[in-house]
């Protein structure tokens, strides 16, 4: 009797230990979470503090008179140095009305063209028009100059200066929703420079990489784990495939360049190439995801329909397949957000190129989404350091996207009976 | 006498394997299986009577299963399974060079231990068999296999109305009888079943015992069973298995009253297995 009270104290005694133990263990997972939400939060609310200043673009309201010879010489860049002059009439110095013109954008010219293309009928007229502003004064607008450092240590002189808040004083300055962001391709001027260039060639890129790896990582995946026989060639395989996931993407693009390039004389900088270098990556995510779904699949299922006389390729095509659908794209888009994210073998095969045009065919040159943040981010201009937190912004935004996707698909073919 | 036997004979067996004369539908001659090195089955010659229940008994790992899958060819799917010997249906040996497994599993239906509906509707659960292997020409045809499908196997009444149901919510009993209609549905001529009532309750088990009853009139049936009392209940003929031996076999009364193995006797009187 005593015996068994002596082992339940003993028992009692480690209790608070064990309770103390699991407590402990606990608070290290909540503080590890904690952690990890910690710095993602300090990132996304960096790159958002960073980037949301992009979104808006500084626009100044000029007098312009659309004269006809101007416009017949399509010297639409005169038009408005010339509403410039007329704005400040004191300017005659002609270094102060070099000056001067820097106020605003290069490409405020094309806005006039625009303008005329629209409607012919402005020919000969004087209209006020909202064009943008240089990048200078633009980060001069949204506080990214100090007045306060010395005039030859800053971007800006002090009579832009004076320029710029005479006009403000005017109320003829003001930010605007920044739509040529979304609209235009790259460009060396900030102000004119957009990312649709970078979403078309990465959109382009996906599309040839998902109609690559897809049906070849699919129809692998199937044919090892359903029908190949297990020996030590299969295992060859299946050990090669693994390690292929784990080789660095540089190197698929040193294979791109080697192989599509200067072997198959593919275009360079194309959209077509960029696909295959990044399917190649891809591939071996989407095998590796397809057959643990195809794995998941019950056995019951298959010795149903092989005892139902269903032939192997019957039976993985009406259910096997069916049922490792949902987790086989899964890991599809798994693997095309990782392409999505690539720019290393994007490097090798020539996207980093700086291209103004927005691509439309596979063969265009084109860049993507990561590679125009990384030559945004190279660049010496105030005003890229805000555009390429915005291009990371959009291109998180793709991420979250596709992810999101993943989740919505995996619900509506997961079957619930 | 040492010999006490607590399991009841049914009438039915008696008197159905009294009339043993009817000729064989399946026999197996010296029969050997081997799982890689191992050997499962040592010599097995069976012959399996037409339109009777033939219960396949013995201790866990005695190969029994491996018997039964070895009628309709589903051993051929696992790897290193070897099987040598004849297996004879109807005369025509379906180990032969030439045989069409589609087309012996399409006459040797199987019915699986834990029921296997597959995730579609109770509809097209029963329409696949027929669905694949081409047997109804048109949406009233299959709709007629599919009801006397349904109707054979005592669920017809049960499901009438939910057809477009899924299978798999039906309750564990339910299951089984639609993957026995899902199995009579391509008309075979054996239908296999290894230990259809395991997973169920005591109500679904007689229900489906009944069913076997009914089904023996068309069917010639082989099932494993670990139940003594299920095998006396519904089978006119019981082989028993005992690591990887046939040690006996013959009429289920013989079996249950009268044991010529020693084996045999130890194990129907439960002092064995």
């Amino acid at each position: 009797m005593s015996d068994i009270s002596a082992h339940s104290e003993r028992i009692q005694a480690g209790l608070a230990k064990r309770y103390r133990a699991e407590k402990r263990f606990r608070s290290y997972g909540i503080i590890a979470i904690g952690i990890a939400i910690a710095f993602l939060a300090i990132m996304l609310l960096a790159i958002f503090v960073r980037g949301h200043g992009a979104f808006q673009q500084t626009h100044a309201a000029l007098t312009v008179t659309f004269e006809e010879a101007m416009v017949q010489d399509n010297d639409w860049q005169g038009l408005v140095k010339q509403s410039l002059r007329e704005t400040f009439p004191e300017v005659t110095a002609r270094s102060d009305k070099r000056k001067l013109y820097k106020i605003m954008s290069s490409g405020a010219g094309f806005d006039l063209q625009d303008i005329y293309k629209e409607d012919p009928s402005v020919l000969g007229q004087t209209r006020t028009v909202w064009l943008p502003a240089s990048d200078d004064i633009d980060m001069l607008m949204k506080g990214a100059i100090d007045r306060t450092v010395p005039e030859d240590e800053r971007r800006v002189s002090d009579k832009e200066i004076v320029w710029f808040d005479q006009l403000r004083a005017d109320d003829a300055i003001e930010l605007h929703f920044n739509t040529r962001f979304f609209t235009a391709g790259d460009s060396r001027e900030p102000e004119l420079a957009g990312i649709l260039g970078a979403v078309m060639g990465s959109l382009l890129s996906l599309t040839v990489c998902l109609l690559l790896s897809f049906p070849l990582g699919v129809m692998t995946a199937v044919y090892l784990e359903e029908f190949a026989p297990k020996n030590k060639w299969t295992d060859l395989i299946e050990v090669n495939i693994n390690n292929l996931a784990a080789v660095p993407s540089i190197v698929f693009g040193l294979l791109g360049l080697a192989m599509f390039l200067n072997f198959m004389l593919l275009p360079r900088s194309a959209p077509l190439v960029g696909g295959m270098v990044l399917a190649l990556m891809t591939l071996p995510t989407i095998i590796i995801a397809g057959r643990a779904a195809l794995r998941a699949v019950p056995p019951s299922i298959r010795e149903a329909a092989f005892g139902m006389g269903a032939s192997p390729v019957q039976t993985v095509l009406h259910h096997v397949l069916p049922l490792a659908m949902p987790g086989m794209l899964t890991g599809t888009i798994i693997g095309m957000a990782q392409a999505l994210g690539e720019s290393a073998p994007l490097l090798m095969i020539g996207m980093v190129a700086f291209i103004v045009d927005v691509p439309s065919t596979f063969t265009d040159p084109a860049t993507a989404l990561p590679v125009q943040i990384y030559l945004w981010a190279d660049s010496p201009e105030r005003a890229f350091t805000e555009r390429t937190a915005a291009a990371i912004i959009v291109l998180l935004g793709f991420l979250v996207t596709m992810n999101l996707l993943a989740v919505i698909l995996r619900k509506k073919f997961e079957r619930r009976w | 006498m040492e010999l006490a036997i607590h399991t009841e004979v049914s009438d039915k067996a008696r008197v159905d394997g009294a009339s043993s004369s009817a000729p064989h539908k399946v026999t197996a001659q010296a029969v050997d299986v081997y799982y890689g090195d191992k050997q499962a089955l040592k010599n097995i010659n069976l012959d399996i009577p037409s339109n009777m229940v033939t219960a396949l008994i013995g201790p866990s790992g005695c190969g029994k299963s491996t018997f039964l899958r070895c009628l309709n060819r589903m051993n051929d799917v696992v790897d290193g399974c070897r099987v040598a010997g004849q297996i004879k249906l109807d005369g025509e040996d379906i180990y032969a060079r030439g045989v069409d497994v589609v087309h012996l599993r399409a006459r040797v239906g199987m019915v699986f231990q834990k029921p296997n509906p597959f995730p579609k509707s109770i509809y097209d659960n029963i329409a696949y068999g027929p669905k694949i292997h081409g047997l109804a020409r048109t949406r009233a045809g299959m709709d007629e296999i599919v009801m006397t499908s349904l109707e054979r196997a005592g669920l017809l009444d049960e499901v009438r109305d939910r057809m477009d149901a899924p299978g798999t919510g039906l309750s564990g009993g339910q299951q089984q009888r639609l993957c026995i209609a899902r199995a009579i549905a391509v008309q075979p001529e054996v239908i296999l079943m290894d230990e259809p009532c395991s997973a169920l309750d005591p109500i679904a088990t007689a229900k489906i015992e009944e069913l076997i009853d009914e089904l023996k009139q068309n069917y010639t049936i082989v099932m494993v069973t670990h139940s003594m009392q299920q095998a006396a209940r519904v089978s006119q003929k019981t082989a028993f298995f005992h690591l990887g031996d046939l040690v006996e076999h013959g009429d289920t009364t013989e079996i249950f009253t009268n044991p010529k193995d020693e084996r045999t006797q130890a194990y129907v009187t439960g002092r064995i297995g």
